[in-house]
Formats: C-alpha cells, sequence, structure tokens
C-alpha cells in the first residue's frame, strides 16, 4: 500500500488534474453565458435550453457517453466537420474526456451561477445606468463581481464533477492508459485484475486528498470572496 | 432650469392598471412631486430617468429632450445624466465607500464634470468613510454617501425619491440639513418626491401636487400646501414663513425668531443667530383674536388683515391672511367667525403656540451664492 506511485498511476493523476482542470475552466465562459440568458432572458424555448442543459444531470452517464460518441466520434457529424476542417478529434483522446467533462460539469455549474445572479438586486444596476454606465458597463463593474460567488460555487463543482466522471468518459473516449485514463478508471481497471486492490486502495486515498484539497481551497476563496464584499 | 413633463403611462392591465398622466412645467430650483403613496409619485420620477418607459408624451430639461414619442426620442437612462437618490440608497456593496462616490465620475465628459470630489466629500460630512464599505455604515451615513454618489457624476438634475422614507425621526433631523445645504450651495436644480409635507416645506419652493395619477396642481408651496384641498390628499393645509434667528435663550430653551410681522419663540432649533429659518405652521395651530388678546398663555402674536375666508361645508373654514405681506393661514371654526364678525379686511391678531412647533419643520436657509 505505501509503496511508492506507479509510472501509470502517476499518469492516471496527472491526466485526471489536467482534464478537470481544463474542463473547469473551458465550461466558464459556457456557464456564465448559459446561466445569465436562463435568468435574465425572455425568449421562446427558454424551458427547451433549460431542459437540454439539465439532461446530463439525469441521464445515465452512459447514455450521456454514447451520444457524444455518436455524435462526436470519428464518423459523427459533429466530429467528421470538426476533423475535416479544423482537425480537431475528440473521440478516444485527453480532449474527447474534457469534452465529456463540460458536459457533464455545465449544469452544475450553469445552476450554481444562476442561483447567484437571481440574488442579484436589480436596483443596483438601475442605480449603475442612472450614473452613466452602458448595459455593459454595469454587467462588468456591478452584475459580474457580484456573481463571483456563484462563479466560484461553479468552478467548484464543475471540477468535482469532472475528477468523479466515469460513465461518459469511458463510454466516449474509453479507457487508454496514458490518453484517456483517468483515476478513476484506472481503478476500475484495478479491480477487475486479481491482486490490484492495493492499486486501487492507493488511488483511492489520493481521490480523497484531491477532493478535501479542493473542497478546502474554494472554501477559503468563498469566505475571502463574501468577506471583501461585505467589508467586514 | 425648466423641467417639461407631458407624459401619460399605463401600469399592469384590466381592474388593476394604473394610468399616470402627468402636465407640468416646472422652473423651481427645488421641484417636489407631492402626494400620497399610490399617487404615481415614484412612476413619474422613474419616467423622468428613464428606467420606465412613457407610453407616449414629452420629457425635457431645458433643451434637452429626454423622451418624445412624436419625434422617437427616447434618451437611454445612462446618457440622460441625472443623479438619482433612491428611497434605500442602492450603493454598490462589493465597492468601497470611495468607489461607490466616484462610480460616475468617468462617464461624465471632463468638460461635464462640475463637483468636485473634496468639496461634496466636505459638504456631506463623509470623509472619514471613504476607505469602508457600505454593509459598515448606518441608514442615515448611506444615505449621504447616496446623495454624493449621485452629485459626483455632475447631473444636469438632481432626482431624489422619498430620500428619508427609511430613516427614523432622528436620522431624518441629522440628513435634511445636508440637503438644504446641497439646496443652497450647489447650483443644482432637484426633483424631490415626497408625501411628507414637513419635508416638501422645508425644501422645495415649487410643488406639484399629484393624486390618483394625475397631477392635479402646481405652484409655490404657500400655493399649494396653503390650501386644505382634498381630504384625499391627506395633509394638513398650512403655511411656510421665513424668518431670522435672533437669538437663543438656554434657559428656558426657547429660540428666538423675527418676521416683519412680529417675533416668535419656538423651542430650540440648531441655528445660528441671524441665520435665516423656514418654518412651517399648520393652519389648525393658527388662533385668531379681534383686538388686543390681553393675558393668554400665547407667546406668538401677528399682527394679521384677512385676506380670504374659504368657502366650504364643513364647520372649519380655512382664513387666508396677510402679515406684513406674507401669506398665513389659520383654520378655525365658522362659528368662531361668525363670532368675531370676521371678513376680508379685517385687522386680527394670530396667535401660534410655542409648543405646537414641530422640529422637524424648521430649516436653515442659505443665501444662494452669486
Amino acid at each position: 500500500m505505501f509503496e511508492p506511485l506507479s509510472p501509470s498511476e502517476w499518469e492516471a493523476i496527472r491526466l485526471s488534474l489536467r482534464i478537470a482542470a481544463v474542463a473547469m475552466v473551458a465550461s466558464l465562459p459556457f456557464g456564465i453565458a448559459l446561466a445569465y440568458l436562463l435568468a435574465r432572458g425572455r425568449f421562446p424555448g427558454r424551458t427547451l435550453v433549460d431542459g437540454i442543459i439539465h439532461l446530463p444531470l439525469v441521464m445515465p452517464p452512459v447514455v450521456t457517453g454514447y451520444l457524444l460518441l455518436l455524435l462526436f466520434g470519428r464518423r459523427g457529424p459533429i466530429g467528421s466537420f470538426l476533423d475535416s476542417t479544423f482537425g480537431i478529434v475528440f473521440a478516444f483522446r485527453w480532449t474527447g474526456a474534457v469534452l465529456a467533462c463540460v458536459v457533464m460539469g455545465l449544469p452544475l455549474m450553469v445552476r450554481a451561477i444562476r442561483l447567484s445572479i437571481d440574488g442579484i438586486d436589480r436596483k443596483l444596476e438601475a442605480a449603475a445606468s442612472t450614473l452613466g454606465a452602458s448595459r455593459l458597463v454595469v454587467f462588468t463593474t456591478i452584475t459580474l463581481p457580484l456573481m463571483l460567488p456563484g462563479i466560484l460555487a461553479g468552478l467548484v463543482l464543475s471540477f468535482a464533477r469532472s475528477l468523479g466522471e466515469f460513465g461518459a468518459t469511458i463510454t466516449f473516449v474509453g479507457n487508454i492508459p496514458g490518453e484517456t485514463q483517468t483515476i478513476p478508471t484506472a481503478i476500475y481497471t484495478y479491480i477487475q485484475v486479481p491482486g490490484g486492490t492495493t492499486g486501487a486502495l492507493r488511488l483511492t486515498a489520493i481521490s480523497i486528498a484531491i477532493s478535501l484539497a479542493a473542497l478546502i481551497i474554494s472554501d477559503v476563496m468563498a469566505r475571502r470572496v463574501t468577506r471583501q464584499m461585505l467589508g467586514q | 432650469m425648466t423641467l417639461t413633463v407631458k407624459v401619460r403611462r399605463q401600469l399592469g392591465e384590466g381592474d388593476d392598471s394604473f394610468t399616470l398622466d402627468a402636465d407640468f412645467v416646472s422652473e423651481g430650483r427645488v421641484t417636489a412631486l407631492f402626494g400620497r403613496s399610490g399617487s404615481g409619485k415614484s412612476t413619474l420620477i422613474n419616467l423622468i430617468a428613464g428606467l420606465l418607459r412613457p407610453d407616449s408624451g414629452l420629457i425635457r430639461v431645458d433643451d434637452t429632450v429626454l423622451f418624445d414619442s412624436g419625434g422617437r426620442i427616447d434618451l437611454p437612462t445612462h446618457r440622460r445624466r441625472l443623479g438619482y437618490v433612491f428611497q434605500e440608497g442602492r450603493l454598490f456593496p462589493h465597492l468601497s465607500i470611495r468607489a461607490n462616490l466616484l462610480y460616475g465620475q468617468r462617464f461624465t465628459p471632463r468638460s461635464d464634470r462640475w463637483a468636485v470630489f473634496s468639496e461634496v466629500v466636505d459638504l456631506l460630512g463623509i470623509g472619514h468613510l471613504l476607505d469602508r464599505r457600505p454593509a459598515s455604515l448606518s441608514g442615515g451615513e448611506k444615505q449621504r454617501v447616496a446623495i454624493g454618489r449621485a452629485l459626483l457624476s455632475s447631473p444636469r438634475l438632481l432626482l431624489m425619491d422619498e430620500p428619508l422614507a427609511a430613516l427614523d425621526e432622528q436620522r431624518k433631523a441629522e440628513i435634511l440639513p445636508f440637503i438644504e445645504r446641497l439646496r443652497d450651495r450647489m447650483h443644482l436644480p432637484i426633483v424631490y418626491v415626497s408625501h411628507s409635507v414637513e419635508e416638501v416645506s422645508r425644501i422645495a419652493d415649487t410643488v406639484v401636487l399629484l393624486r390618483g395619477g394625475r397631477t392635479v396642481a402646481i405652484g409655490p408651496v404657500n400655493a399649494i400646501l396653503g390650501r386644505g384641498g382634498d381630504d384625499a390628499d391627506g395633509f394638513d393645509p398650512g403655511t411656510v414663513l421665513a424668518a431670522t434667528v435672533t437669538g437663543h435663550d438656554p434657559a428656558s430653551g426657547m429660540t428666538q425668531l423675527i418676521h416683519p410681522a412680529g417675533r416668535l419663540s419656538i423651542p430650540q432649533i440648531p441655528a445660528e443667530t441671524g441665520t435665516p429659518v423656514r418654518i412651517r405652521i399648520r393652519a389648525r395651530d393658527v388662533a385668531l383674536a379681534v383686538g388686543e388678546p390681553g393675558r393668554l398663555s400665547i407667546r406668538n402674536r401677528l399682527a394679521a388683515t384677512v385676506r380670504e375666508i374659504s368657502e366650504g361645508s364643513g364647520p372649519v373654514v380655512e382664513i387666508h391672511l396677510d402679515i406684513a405681506g406674507d401669506p398665513l393661514v389659520a383654520s378655525i371654526t365658522r362659528d368662531s367667525v361668525r363670532d368675531l364678525g370676521l371678513a376680508p379686511g379685517s385687522a386680527v391678531t394670530a396667535l401660534i403656540k410655542s409648543a405646537s412647533f414641530d422640529p422637524l419643520a424648521f430649516g436653515a436657509e442659505e443665501k444662494e451664492k452669486a
């Protein structure tokens, strides 16, 4: 159990962190835009958009992964277009794992940010406009800073969801060591083979440590943001 | 400054609908939009600010057209350059007081910036708050910062929507002098929404009376607030007098004032000797005597002439008096009018109880700087 980690284990940890971090950052602009659209937008089909974003939260992850494979696979309509036009390939690449994590984590991020937008007193925005701020300036100087607690919560949820992502990832991009094998899929592999228990336990312990660290960091940051906002 | 407003706006549908139909031109330094709650004051000020859009009409400040349905002009709020002080302050919670105050400055072209940071901070007495956050301020401090923030955007007109309504009496008394100083020292026209006769009497020179969404009267304070008007307006008639402080008597706790028609003695107010003050006298606090009244507890006695006796159906009538050229209104019973034989031209003595003065209704008034 206390043996040093093998190169493939290190690789899985490194990949997990990388995929989760990239997925978290890549989700942010979409998360903010969708949350703002759903919180403030009044357009036909809003409920439908809301539903589609939330689907990955309720569907079996395998279904999401399979749909991603159908759409973004090499022969899928979107995948083949991206491959031929931009040379971007998702199938069985770590970038595909990122895409799976973004899709799975987006509903959580959108919910968190949307909650914080709903909590903003729109009268503050009206006050800013009477002081001469255009709509764009009001958004960047008032709305966005007041959304910060929600954005922070959304980032943490997205990161945590990505670290734990299993079903959609393994369905969409497989379990290729060094390319798409993350901590959960590596644990799964260990459990499948005789004598893999110690390896599985090691990765489990590391998984717990990373999750705890993420929670603690986010908690400290959230407290700092709140303190700054309330001036206490 | 000339503010021209002629707008219609319907809010809500069917039975719950409310139509605002305002039509007035004001050239006042401080124009009060006055009326009961629900009379449309806040709707009207939001239409002027551009936070609500009129269904039709015209809003103009001097030569600048803010809204004109005929000419298809609708200047967005952020380009109207109107300062707005809201009832609840609305300070930005994530910014320091200094950043709050400076928020609007950068949007005003340099050539249009007349408000000077240090002057505004001094005027409002908020220098010690600059590095704090809004959450740690008291209600009165927040409202002073909100006023400063609006001023520092160098607006062409300042809108104030019941800026004292959320404060207790003590805080109101603390803020009112700042608003008076603002009126007297800055060349900034103000539109002041209030349902409080005391505030309007202290601050405004022109009053627009609203009733059920319509502007029913406009005129100088005494012309509008001197009439009892409709019961629906919910205020006591009264008169605003300009007098000068001649001295204080700390032993008896009284302040002496002089008015051309006579001396007045009122419970002590914090105004220096020699300063002009405004006082509001409710019509029901004025009694009338014919001839020398003799020994009475009432110390304030002003020589007056009856100008007009209002016709009404109730037991109480309003007597409009002339005191050395100023108006004064007294409410007395029809029976008394008959007993005293009052008629236009009668010489009387107006008696005002010192104890009846409302401490909120005193305000200092500085001579406007040239």
